[in-house]
Order: C-alpha cells, then structure tokens, then sequence
C-alpha cells in the first residue's frame, strides 16, 4: 500500500522482474522515507540485488514503477545515487588520492574531467580530508592493488561520498571482508551515515549484519512456490521489520526460511550487535 | 629420488640446460660446415663462421663500391623505420576503433561486422593493389605493415576494453562522470598496457610483412638484402642477416615489455 499523502523519497509500487518467463520479482510495494538505513537480505537469487540495481538504474522493472521524489526513477546511473559494489568498485590505474580527486573531477562538465590549478588543489584537500574520514589517511600515494580488501572498500566508500549522493547503495560490499574487519567497516558506515544525513541500502547475504545494522530490515523471499516451475513466481518483501525491535526466534524463523549459504567466515564473536557501535 | 614431475633444476643449472640446446645447433652446424667445406672448399651452403664474420664487416664497415652506404647499417635503418612507421600507425587506428567499438554500443553496432570482414582479407593479396595505388615507394610498404595489423590490434583492444569491469563504469557514472569522461579516464589508460602488449604480439605479423614487401619492390631493407643476395647462393649474408632479424625483433620486444613496466606501475601485479 503507497500512502500518497505524504511523499516519500523513494516508492515501490507494485514492482516487478521479468527475464522471459522466469519472474524475479513481483508486487514489491514500499516506501523509503529519507534518512533510513535499509538492509536487504534474501536467498541467492532472490531479487534483492535486482531492486538494488533499480535504484541504481542499471535495471527497469518490467511491472509497476518506482519513485524517487515522486518522478520515475532515471535509467541511469547518476551522481545522486552512490554504489559501493563487492569488488571492481574503484580505478586500478590511479593512486588513493588520485580515486578521490577524479571523482571530484567528474562533477565538472568537462570534456576530459581533469582538473587544474586551484581548483585541484580545493579538490586535493577535500579528498585528503574525505580519506581520512575513512580511515586511508595514511595510504594516499598508494595503488589499488596495494590495498587489503577492507582498504579498497573504504576507498570505495570515499570515492562515493566526496559526491554527496543522497542515497548510498551497497551491493554486498563486505562480503570479500574478514569477519574483524567487517565490525571495522560497519562501524564506518554508522558513523558516515549518521554524519553524511545518507539514505542506505544495503544488500547482504549475512542475516546477521541484516539484523543488527541500520534502521530497517528487508527480507525478500517467495511467497508462492510452485514446484514444478521453480521460475513461474517471483520473491517479493515478505518481512519489513524496524531494526532493534525483533527476538530471537523471529531471527530464527527468517534464518530458516532464506536459508543463508553457510559463510565460515562469518562467526558470532565478530558481527554481535556490541562490537558494532 | 623425486618424481620427475617434481624435480625442479636450480638457478645455474636452468641457465645451462637453457644454453645446451644453442650450443648443441651451433656444434651440429660446425661438424657440417666442416665436413662440406672438407670436400669442396667453395662450397657455398655451409659457410664457416669466420666467412661470414668476414662477409659481415664488409657489409657493415666498408662503404659499399656502388652507392658508398654502409650496407647492413642502412638495411638496418630503413627496415626498422619501415616497421616502426607502420606499427605506429596501426596502433594508433587500432586503439581508437578498438575502444570506441568496444565501450560505445552504437559505434560497435555500425563497425564491428566491417571490421570482422576487414580482418579476414589477407593483407599479402592487398600488396598487388598498395604497388598499383601507391606506387613502389615507402608508403606501399609501410601501408601494407599498417593494414595488415591494423585490424588484429583493433579487435584486440575492442576485446580487452569489453574486459574492463562494468563495475567501474556505472561506479563512474554514479560520481557524475560523463560519456568522454569515461573514455579518456577511466577505459584509456587502463588500455594503454594492453595496448603495447598487443603491439608485442603483432610485430611478428609486422616483420612478416616488412620483409615480404621489401623482397617483391624495394632498393634496400634487411628483407631486400637477404632476397638479393640469394640470387648468388650468398648464405654467408643471408645466416647472419637472419640472426640479426631475430636479434632486433628479441630486442624491441623486451624493451616494450620494460617500457610497459616502467610506465604502468599500478598493472605490476599483471605484469609479473
């Protein structure tokens, strides 16, 4: 159900997927009001990437619309919607620093998006600035593929924010982590999302980072089966909880039902709720 | 005792074993140099080293009676510029059809299939109709080095432009970068590496052709020497101008290799 009376930033209605025959996603109905934090969990192939690449409008939906401010969302990718992705997510030809000015570079409609003089000094700053935030103060001068995976991401999440978007997407961005750097990066993304007033979306398939993270938790998952034609129906948001106000066996139920692939890396100790900030 | 699978030789020993087989060629050619020269010693297929180191520095340090060049130096020259000139060309149209063909889905849709086409004509049946178009000079031979690696390097390029991560483009384009943007920041340079590398693997077709258009139409070039010099059964030119072939090509590949390394530091991990 859409309430029209207020707007909300972000609205789903009656969303779906269609490649052929085989649905992905189908009557996906929400709101998102600015501001929240919103984790998406799901099976594999669930659909939850596929809403995530409509924000992002590399994806269309085959049924229904959606929103953004009231006006179809574009369908292409754009400034005011940030992505942090698994991997790839950044330049292996450019140092750190060099990441975050080309990013500032971009915002100039320039042919090459290089920038001279004072103003790339302005935007050296700013980068210096927006790679300390995260924590890359001291890796500047270095390359992509000098960096840990925890470093990369962070550099993703800088390259990102430097633009300020008003929605931050992140597509499994620390699914490649060990579990004690990923209660590092979590604690990160709280902190730039309080900072920055973002709107987030965050795909995962930890149930566990789905659980305690953010402001609200979506579990996407088929609410009709056929057995016969595993494709004939599509996953749709079959749980919509507020964070911090959900029990332990509800946590089990939704374990259970989505079924998570088994993540060795992935243990207690690491992603419990106190290490998170 | 290991498996032989598992032996592995150490440092000094791999360099010998790597020398063994040269030395091994070199003693087989002597023994038969020997034994021919033995019975006949104007025998002309066999020569012996010191012969053609003689034959040699007559090329290369005794102005030549005719024209008073020194001979193997200016062969050198113009073949090497020749070759130069026309991988340069290639590699310029190539890297330019190839990444606008393979980022831009409306530029590929229009000449990917004429370059698909293009790249199955055999340049050498291209060679008759360059000496009817351009004539006998440099520019036929040049011209036919440059179509003929053109279209490999094209579709090269084309190939790993579509390799570079769709991630990085929509990440791009989410930080406001627009169409040329993407193109000159983020798909050029990352081509640029593969690019020489695509230089390397095409200077094998390049000398190929160098030395096929200088054998049918040319007054000097290391490919007219050794055609010329056959006609007087002149192995004692032809062996060592063939090593020295060999040795340029070795030569220039390793020095795109370094260059490559030097330039690109952030594709080291690549590289090695």
């Amino acid at each position: 159900m859409s309430l029209q009376k207020t707007q909300s930033m972000i609205q789903a209605k009656n969303i779906g997927k269609r490649y052929g025959n085989d649905v992905i996603l189908e009557r996906v109905n929400v709101n998102v009001e600015e501001g929240e934090f919103i984790t998406l969990v799901g099976a594999s192939g669930c659909g939850k990437s596929t809403f995530l690449k409509m924000i992002l409008g590399i994806e269309t939906a085959t049924d229904g619309e959606l929103l953004l401010d009231g006006k179809t969302i574009p369908d292409e990718p754009g400034s005011d919607r940030g992505i942090v992705f698994q991997q790839y997510s950044v330049f292996p030809h450019m140092t750190v620093l060099e990441n975050v000015i080309a990013a500032k570079g971009f915002q100039k409609s320039s042919i090459t998006g290089y920038l001279f003089g004072k103003e790339r000094k302005v935007a050296k700053a700013e980068a210096s600035d927006m790679l300390e935030q995260v924590g890359l103060g001291h890796a500047l001068g270095r390359y992509p593929h000098e960096l840990s995976g925890g470093m990369k991401q962070r550099l993703a999440i800088a390259q990102a924010l430097i633009c300020k978007p008003r929605i931050l997407l992140l597509d499994e961005p620390f699914g490649a982590l060990d579990p004690g750097i990923r209660a590092d990066m979590h604690a990160l993304v709280l902190d730039l999302w309080r900072k920055h007033k973002l709107t987030v979306f965050m795909v995962t398939h930890d149930l566990k980072e789905g659980f305690y993270l953010g402001s609200r938790l979506w579990v996407f998952d088929k609410v009709r089966h056929d057995p016969h034609s595993p494709n004939a129906y599509g996953a749709s948001i079959t749980y919509d909880l507020p964070v911090g106000q959900t029990s332990a066996p509800l946590y089990e139920e939704i374990d259970n039902r989505i079924r998570p692939i088994p993540d060795i890396s992935i243990d207690a100790q690491s992603a419990t709720p106190e290490n998170l900030s | 005792m290991k498996k032989f699978i598992n032996a592995k030789p150490n440092r000094t020993a791999t360099i010998l074993l790597g020398l063994l087989p040269f030395a091994l060629l070199i003693l087989v050619y002597m023994i038969g140099s020997d034994a021919r020269l033995a019975i006949n010693p104007s025998d002309k297929l066999l020569p012996s080293f010191s012969h053609m180191g003689e034959s040699m520095m007559r090329m290369a340090f005794e102005p030549s009676r005719r024209t008073g060049d020194y001979l193997f130096w200016q062969d050198t020259l113009s073949s090497l510029t020749r070759l130069g000139a026309g991988v340069l060309i290639a590699a310029c149209i190539g890297l330019l059809i190839g990444t606008l063909t393979g980022s831009l889905p409306y530029i590929s849709a229009s000449f990917s299939p004429l370059l698909t086409v293009i790249s199955l004509v055999p340049p050498l049946a291209l060679l008759p109709i360059l000496f009817i178009v351009v004539g006998l000079g440099e520019v036929s031979k040049i011209a036919l080095i440059a179509i003929g690696i053109t279209p490999f390097i094209a579709r090269d390029i084309q190939g790993r432009t579509k390799e570079i991560p769709s991630e990085q483009l929509v990440k791009a384009q989410t930080l406001g970068a627009s169409t040329s943007q993407i193109l000159i920041r983020v798909i050029l340079p990352q081509i640029m590496p593969k690019l020489i590398d695509a230089v390397r693997l095409s200077l094998g077709a390049g000398w190929l052709f160098l030395i096929a258009a200088e054998a049918i139409a040319s007054t000097d070039g290391l490919g007219y020497r050794i055609f010329l010099v056959r006609r007087y059964l002149s192995m004692d030119v032809i062996l060592p101008y063939v090593a020295w072939i060999t040795l340029l090509a070795f030569l220039v590949d390793y020095l795109l290799r370094k260059a490559n390394q030097r330039l690109f530091p952030w594709n080291a991990e690549v590289n090695s």
